[in-house]
């Protein structure tokens, strides 16, 4: 196996610490690896501006790939294309639904901006579409909160962006 | 170190260039916002609005971050983000006034979000067009971010105004004021000209016919009116700021100063 298919076959297994079904490449925030005998450079693009996460995740790429013998691995961050959820793969998308976060619609950012949803997220649990929005902001940046009026259950939608 | 000594140290390393302090007024808008919209964190009225404007300001800051970092890349003082944001008094912020305004009610605080998001939003899409690929890619991201704030603020801008008698004259009251501090977020100067004719900055006289445009939406829509033709306050992009921003860096840069290379 080639330096970098190995590298990439270890970034599948860094989880986000925050949604920890997801890889870091599922998340689609690896954009590119560059690889030079046992130095290994990362080319990781940010979620949100503010994501406290990033600087965990660029840690445990480093430490993983370190830990698999690429002694010198570091992680370089680019701005550009910014990063959309809609580079999430559908597969990674099911497992998001599974452990419980609706995954994202369609980013659509050039779309004018609607005070209200013209959409319903579908529930994670039960699957119905009768949902209403609580609040465009979870327990994280990336992440909305719905409420099921079929089920009766809140739930986190991961946004479109 | 006292004003007098950082203005000769500046003299000594020459003349900060255009480019800087066109990044840094991007910074400080965001940075002395964010910090305001942070006071609210674990004081929101539910749960839900606490958690939202936590988020805002983290997105506010991170956003402040990048631009820091760009700013302090091309700072001829070789200056990193951290002494950028801790590091500089009141004089030195480059940031409008309306956003180191003291937080007041939750209307007050949501119609300055409202207003302020909806300039932001058209001058990140007008940026991410700069001809420094890094802003540009940090216009573009943040741009994104900001869609998701002027949503939440304009819902709640319709809620309040269309709400109660009383949140409706809160949420007056809040655009009343707030008003005569919208004008400086449109000025230009050959500052900033000198780099619209680079292709670096955008022309913020340009941005306010959009701006206009869909403030009016969502203040009709909110049965709020509009305030009338009023003497506009300036200053703050020339250093010239308002009581409250020494007071809130005093809060904000207390750690740092007291502590300086603190590590947690």
């Amino acid at each position: 196996m080639s330096g970098a298919l190995r590298a990439w076959d270890i970034l599948a297994s860094v989880k986000d610490p925050e949604v920890p079904v997801l890889s870091v490449v599922e998340l689609g925030i690896v954009r590119d690896v560059e690889v030079d005998g046992d130095a290994v450079t990362v080319v990781v693009t940010p979620t949100y501006s503010g994501c406290p996460a990033m600087q965990v995740i660029e840690d445990d790429i480093v430490a993983a790939l370190r830990g698999a013998g690429f002694t010198g691995a570091r992680v370089r961050t680019v701005f550009t294309p910014a990063w959309t959820t809609d580079w999430i793969p559908d597969a990674a998308r099911e497992k998001l639904r599974a452990y419980g976060i609706a995954p994202p619609g369609h980013s659509g950012v050039h779309a004018p901006v609607q005070i209200r949803r013209a959409t319903r997220v579908r529930c994670p649990f039960c699957g119905s579409d009768d949902t209403s929005p609580r609040s465009e902001f979870g327990s994280t940046a990336c992440k909305a909160l719905h409420f099921c009026n079929a089920c009766t259950q809140p739930f986190e939608e991961f946004k479109a962006i | 170190m006292c004003a007098a000594c950082s203005r000769a140290r500046r003299t000594e390393n020459g003349q900060l260039t255009a480019f800087f302090q066109y990044l840094l007024r991007l910074a400080d808008d965001r940075l002395v916002l964010g910090h305001r919209t942070s006071e609210w964190c674990g004081h929101g009225p539910i749960l839900e609005e606490d958690i939202a404007l936590a988020n805002i300001a983290l997105d506010l800051i991170g956003q402040a971050n990048l631009l820091y970092q760009r700013a302090a890349a091309v700072d001829t003082a070789g200056r990193d983000a951290d002494a950028l944001a801790f590091l500089r008094d009141a004089r030195e912020y480059r940031n409008a006034l309306i956003v180191e305004l003291p937080r007041g009610d939750f209307g007050f605080t949501i119609v300055r979000q409202f207003l302020f998001s909806t300039f932001a939003l058209h001058q990140w899409e007008a940026l991410a067009a700069s001809k420094d690929v890094d802003l540009a890619g940090i216009a573009a991201k943040a741009a994104k971010e900001s869609r998701y704030h002027v949503r939440h603020s304009a819902e709640w801008v319709a809620r309040l105004g269309d709400g109660t008698d009383e949140s409706h004259a809160r949420a007056q009251d809040a655009l009343d004021d707030l008003w005569r501090y919208t004008g400086e977020l449109f000025l230009t100067d050959d500052l900033e000209q000198g780099l619209v004719r680079d292709g670096l900055a955008v022309d913020s006289a340009a941005l306010a016919g959009a701006w206009r445009h869909d403030v009016e939406d969502v203040i009709a829509r909110a049965t709020l009116r509009l305030p009338g033709e009023t003497y506009m306050q300036r200053g703050g992009r020339t250093g010239l700021h308002t009581e409250h921003l020494g007071h809130m860096l005093a809060e904000m840069q207390v750690l740092p100063r007291s502590f300086p290379g603190a590590k947690w």
